[in-house]
């Protein structure tokens, strides 16, 4: 993979961006060990091999821009800057949790940081997107609204009808397919009349394109384009990230569809391992700096830990609260 | 006090808010240009223009979603389902979603959306076409589901609708449109969630809401001419659902008669009937009739359609066997 010379940033930006992709893919693997001893229930989707996609996209937002995702949604909790705590605390189904343990790991968000979740039925925020975009719009706001979705969401329904409203009324939205190769354990070619996905945006006649969503600094130049697109009124962009999820579709997942190789192929292109690599062989970071960042978020996650065990289950009238919205 | 149709008065509640609150906009198929399938939106696309009187694409889907999306980024959009019929196309958006954000991201999110639709059979439409799922909707809790019967309480409650924070749906029947009846002049709101007595009455209690409100009414002037007082309760709102009328008003009178438009099983009456059994067992000195839809799919034939919908000869006949 090369990086060339246009992604021109601080080294503190490459240094943070190095750090939750860290952050993300070992918080991921302590979420892992809790589901295991029984502490995480329900379902969990790790995110690691897809760093790239969602750290490289919120990169690129300005502060008035705003993401939406799916269930796979870690990631772009720590993204946005989610306290890891915090984040931890919902898996867990505690007080402390963003969503009040109420929500789980498919229902992460934080509106005050413009992340409106974490949603659980395939392709059901598509519509949400192009109602967020369309209060930007309506509001006369300068914002874009980032909709992060799998591969397997581009075949629901709801995909065509949000597509097709964001071209007809220029909603200022980016859809931003992270194409995994799979949803659950079917493959796109199985399950997908085509599968250059980015060609169905054609269909609607909406700008469009395919990143290596492997490469989080081509991640960040890409969305960063659509972004601006879409803030000019000239309606909505749509991405094409092409990545890889190593672990299961959810945890349990027996893992039938796909042999051991073809996961090893996709490691040698691991996200964290060539920015790494990228960032040494630059000289934009030391070896002694990267292996700094590793021990850091290492202390970081297990305070999250720490801090989401240690944390109080809701208390039994949370069972009653915001049903409806009182007053 | 003004007399006004049914349509007017929701017409009129939606111009006075929008008015009031730049933040009202309106989306739905045919509700701009056209002037709206019932007519309810003519002459709003000329006065409030296209930014806010909003033509959408025939996609249930994503006028349902984006409508909540709006709301959840802060505007009070009214999207207006043609029918609700297709309302099941956009099922999960109205009850997976407007329902559930507000408590399932732990109080973060807000759904102000208010989404319109006419329901109902009596018109020849066949059965896919003329249905009254309300109960459907009102399983779920985090919605409210508002089913107006009278002009006064439509407008009035519409106002409310968009006062408040919560997700609506409200239920208009496309065969009360033309119906007329007083209507406060000026301003004025309806509480949302509270039943209201529409005819004070000794000898039975008859519950039932939007529709059959009128045939209850009717079925009621009938009685008394016979010299039965029936008691009649509009419950207005399936949920909330306000039943201490209900009680109040059956502890008097020991006999009740449910009305409803919809199929019986699992239905309103269903639910009245169960709950008035465990408030008033006591009080009880009949077993509580409920009058509802004959349950086939709704029939072309005018006279099949019609006998399968409920009428007074029918609330009158539950209530002779109670009394
Ligand atoms: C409407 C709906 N149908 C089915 C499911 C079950 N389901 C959850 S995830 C998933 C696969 C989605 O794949 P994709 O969109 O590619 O996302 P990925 O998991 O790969 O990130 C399925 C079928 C669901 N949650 N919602
Ligand atoms: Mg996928």
């Amino acid at each position: 993979m090369l990086f060339v010379e246009k992604y021109k940033m601080e080294k503190a930006d490459h240094l943070k961006l190095y750090k939750q992709m860290v952050l993300i893919r070992r918080l991921e693997e302590k979420s892992a060990e809790l589901y295991q001893q029984g502490k995480i229930g329900g379902f969990l989707h790790l995110y690691i091999g897809q760093e790239a996609v969602g750290v490289g996209a919120v990169a690129a937002m300005k502060p008035q821009d705003h993401i939406i995702t799916a269930y796979r949604d870690h990631g772009i909790a720590i993204a946005v800057g989610m306290d890891a705590g915090v984040m931890m605390a919902e898996l867990l189904g505690k007080q402390t949790g963003c969503s009040k343990g109420k929500g789980g790991s498919m229902h992460l968000a934080d509106v005050s940081k413009h992340f409106w979740g974490g949603h659980a039925i395939v392709g059901a925020h598509l519509p949400l997107a192009a109602g967020l975009a369309l209060s930007f719009q309506y509001n006369h706001a300068d914002s874009v609204i980032i909709c992060m979705m799998g591969d397997g969401a581009t075949n629901i329904g709801y995909f065509h009808e949000s597509l097709n409203l964001s071209k007809v009324w220029k909603l200022p939205v980016v859809w931003m397919v992270e194409n995994n190769q799979y949803g659950m354990g079917t493959a796109i070619e199985r399950a997908s009349a085509v599968s250059e996905i980015r060609q169905k945006a054609e269909g609607y006649q909406i700008p469009n394109a395919r990143v290596d969503g492997m490469n989080v600094l081509a991640m960040k130049e890409a969305v960063g384009k659509a972004l601006e697109h879409a803030r000019c009124g000239e309606g909505p962009y749509f991405l094409e990230a092409i990545t890889y999820r190593y672990r299961g579709h959810s945890m349990g997942d027996p893992e039938r569809y796909r042999k051991p190789d073809e996961i090893k192929k996709w490691q040698e292109d691991d996200p964290i391992g060539q920015y790494n690599e990228h960032l040494a062989k630059n000289k934009i970071a030391a070896d002694s700096e990267l292996d700094a960042i590793e021990s850091e978020v290492e202390a970081e996650a297990d305070a999250a830990v720490k801090f989401a065990e240690e944390s109080p289950n809701p208390s039994p009238e949370a069972l009653w609260e915001h049903v409806y919205v009182s007053g | 006090m003004p007399q006004l149709t049914y349509r007017e008065a929701i017409s009129q509640a939606l111009w006075e808010e929008m008015e009031a609150n730049p933040k009202i906009f309106l989306m739905g198929e045919e509700i701009g240009m056209w002037g709206g399938t019932y007519a309810v939106t003519r002459g709003f696309y000329d006065h409030f223009g296209p930014e806010r009187v909003k033509d959408t694409p025939i996609a249930e889907m994503v006028i349902a979603g984006a409508a909540i999306g709006a709301a959840m980024g802060g505007a009070r959009p009214v999207a207006e389902i043609m029918t609700i019929n297709f309302a099941f196309v956009a099922f999960d958006m109205i009850v997976n979603h407007a329902a559930k954000l507000h408590y399932m991201f732990g109080g973060q999110m807000k759904v102000p959306v208010v989404i319109r639709a006419p329901g109902g059979g009596g018109r020849q439409l066949g059965a896919t076409h003329s249905q009254t799922p309300d109960v459907i909707f009102a399983h779920f809790p985090g919605l409210y589901v508002l089913a107006p019967g009278t002009p006064r309480d439509a407008k009035g409650m519409l106002k409310a609708a968009l006062r408040q924070d919560n997700p609506v749906l409200f239920i208009e029947h496309a065969t009360l449109y033309q119906a007329r009846g007083e209507v406060p002049a000026g301003d004025y709101t309806v509480p949302l969630g509270k039943s209201e007595v529409k005819r004070p009455g000794k000898d039975v209690t008859i519950v039932t809401y939007s529709k059959m409100l009128q045939i209850s009414m009717e079925a009621a002037s009938q009685l008394a001419a016979e010299g039965i007082e029936a008691e009649v309760i509009d419950l207005r709102s399936l949920r909330p659902l306000d039943l201490d009328p209900v009680f109040e008003s059956f502890k008097k009178t020991n006999r009740a008669v449910i009305v409803e438009e919809g199929w019986k099983s699992f239905g309103v009456g269903a639910e009245v009937a169960a709950r008035t059994y465990e408030e008033c067992f006591d009080y009880l000195d009949a077993p509580i009739k409920r009058v509802a839809q004959i349950e086939v799919p709704l029939p072309y034939n005018r006279e099949l359609e019609q006998s399968a919908l409920p009428k007074a000869a029918d609330v009158i006949r539950a209530v002779k066997e109670v009394v």
